[in-house]
């Protein structure tokens, strides 16, 4: 059978729309990933603990509410703890330029800006993946 | 992995005795991917395994099966009890991915110790079950989980999978779109130890559950057989959840009686066997390269009709050579 690349798909925060993170997932399970989703207003315990269990190489936040810069610190820091520091983190949303930089810098491996086509998001999955999974 | 599997899997192994979710997780990606690994993972994990009790939950999409999920494991963390799920939706066949959404209604079980959920694509497996579901039931026993509840998609070939997987199968079925007829036109009806009428907020419900109770009677039931009974629920409002459990609780204890539950877990063990034998069996003969060469060569004459399909069956069978 195979490994899969595996991908969990959150939407933190209490802002209330997920379009945008069912989009995404919609499009990594066309590219033949497997998509745990896990809905809405997630904290980032929620996340850390659900992308452990279900073992995901990736894990994909969509934030709207701002709040970008208190979720993803906590997220790196969270799975560090548990040891699962090899999992990825990326993210979606509208984060200013500056802010994108920091993160990446403590550890997100990459921000994606409004209006990315899924296909370099897919393409982002699969090459940093690919030492992990055929 | 790296090229020092054997050692990487010991240190898991350890790992996983001490508790270490993840460390649990990865070894059950490893029953995912199959082949030699996971049977190594297996034959470590399987002797640690202690007879966890296991409940199917499956139905039409959208019936609630997450949801009462949810309710159950919630009811039943409440006596302290150690929870495993297992969320299978399907792989599509189209693009090999899969969209696993069934821990959007669990939510509340993330971050409570004494629960491991874990969702489960389909892969290669025809029905609503994966292939590795027994396995991964197996690891999540032996991590010490005393319940384990495996929610299925009911279509196609899965009902019948998931009754040789568990102990008791509830079926979830809903009042809206004529889900008793269809119900018993997929096998349904047959494989239910348990039948919930959810989402019993809606109007008709009660006479819906009617209907399956009529349909259940009509059947003829040795003396002393399970009569299934009818649970309904609303998962909305966390109505019924304590009959529902209750039920559960009723057909387990049936079970314990007159040895049941032992000669149903030797029949599981027997189908488990016989189909992994199966498996390994159909790759070796496909793995034979006389077997493909024949069928190449001879396919010309079953096309122009000088041979039957079963003369060509029989002449491939006199190819097979099993060591
Ligand atoms: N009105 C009503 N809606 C319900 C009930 N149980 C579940 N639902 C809703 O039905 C939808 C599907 O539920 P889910 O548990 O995901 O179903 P599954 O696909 O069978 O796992 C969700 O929107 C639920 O909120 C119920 O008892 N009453
Ligand atoms: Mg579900």
């Amino acid at each position: 059978m195979g490994k899969k690349i595996r991908v969990l798909v959150a939407k933190p925060g209490l802002d209330g729309h997920d379009r945008g993170a069912k989009v995404v997932a919609n499009a990594l399970r066309d590219a033949g990933m497997e998509v745990v989703y896990t809905g809405l207003h997630q904290t980032p315990e929620m996340i850390a603990e659900s992308a452990i269990q279900e073992d995901v190489d990736v894990i994909g936040l969509s934030i709207l509410s701002g709040a970008h810069l208190t979720m993803f610190p906590r997220l790196v820091e969270l799975l560090a703890e548990r040891g699962a520091d090899h999992i990825k983190i990326i993210g979606g949303g509208i984060i200013p330029d500056e802010d994108i930089a920091r993160l990446e810098e403590m550890g997100v491996s990459r921000l994606f800006g409004p209006g990315t086509d899924t296909r370099d998001i897919i393409e982002f999955i699969r090459k940093s993946c690919a030492d992990s999974v055929s | 992995m790296g090229s020092n599997g054997g050692q990487d899997l010991q240190v898991l192994i350890e790992r996983f005795e001490q508790g270490h979710a993840t460390a649990a997780a990865r070894l059950i990606t490893i029953l995912e991917n199959g082949g030699e690994p996971a049977e190594s993972v297996m034959d470590r994990i399987f002797p640690k395994a202690r007879g966890a009790y296991r409940i199917g939950f499956t139905g039409p999409p959208g019936a609630g099966k997450s949801s009462l999920v949810l309710h159950i494991s919630q009811l039943l963390r409440r006596r302290d009890v150690q929870i495993g799920v297992i969320a299978v939706d399907p792989t599509s066949p189209f693009s090999g991915g899969a969209l696993l959404g069934d821990r959007i209604r669990m939510q509340r079980l993330t971050g409570d110790p004494g629960v491991f959920v874990r969702s489960l694509a389909s892969r290669g497996s025809l029905g609503g079950i994966s292939n590795c579901t027994d396995e991964v039931a197996d690891l999540l026993d032996a991590f010490g989980k005393e319940m384990i509840l495996i929610e299925t998609v009911g279509v196609g070939q899965s009902e019948l999978e998931i009754a040789e997987t568990t102990h008791t199968v509830v079926v979830i079925l809903v009042p809206e779109s004529g889900d008793g007829i269809q119900a018993m036109k997929a096998g349904l009806m047959e494989i239910g130890d348990v039948f919930v009428m959810n989402k019993a907020d809606h109007p008709d419900s009660e006479l819906a559950a009617k209907e399956i109770e009529d349909t259940l009677r009509l059947k003829n039931v040795p003396d002393g057989a399970w009569i299934p009974p009818v649970v309904l629920t609303s998962a909305l409002e966390g109505r019924g959840i304590k009959e529902l459990a209750e039920s559960i609780e009723k057909h387990h204890r049936y079970l314990e009686e007159e040895d049941r539950l032992v000669e149903k877990r030797r029949r599981i063990l027997r189908s488990r066997v016989r189909s992994a034998f199966m498996d390994r069996m159909e790759r070796k003969i496909w793995d034979d390269p006389s077997v493909r060469e024949i069928l190449s060569e001879r396919i010309g004459d079953v096309y122009e009709g000088r041979l039957s399909p079963y003369r060509l069956v029989q002449e491939l069978e006199k190819r097979v050579k099993i060591e």
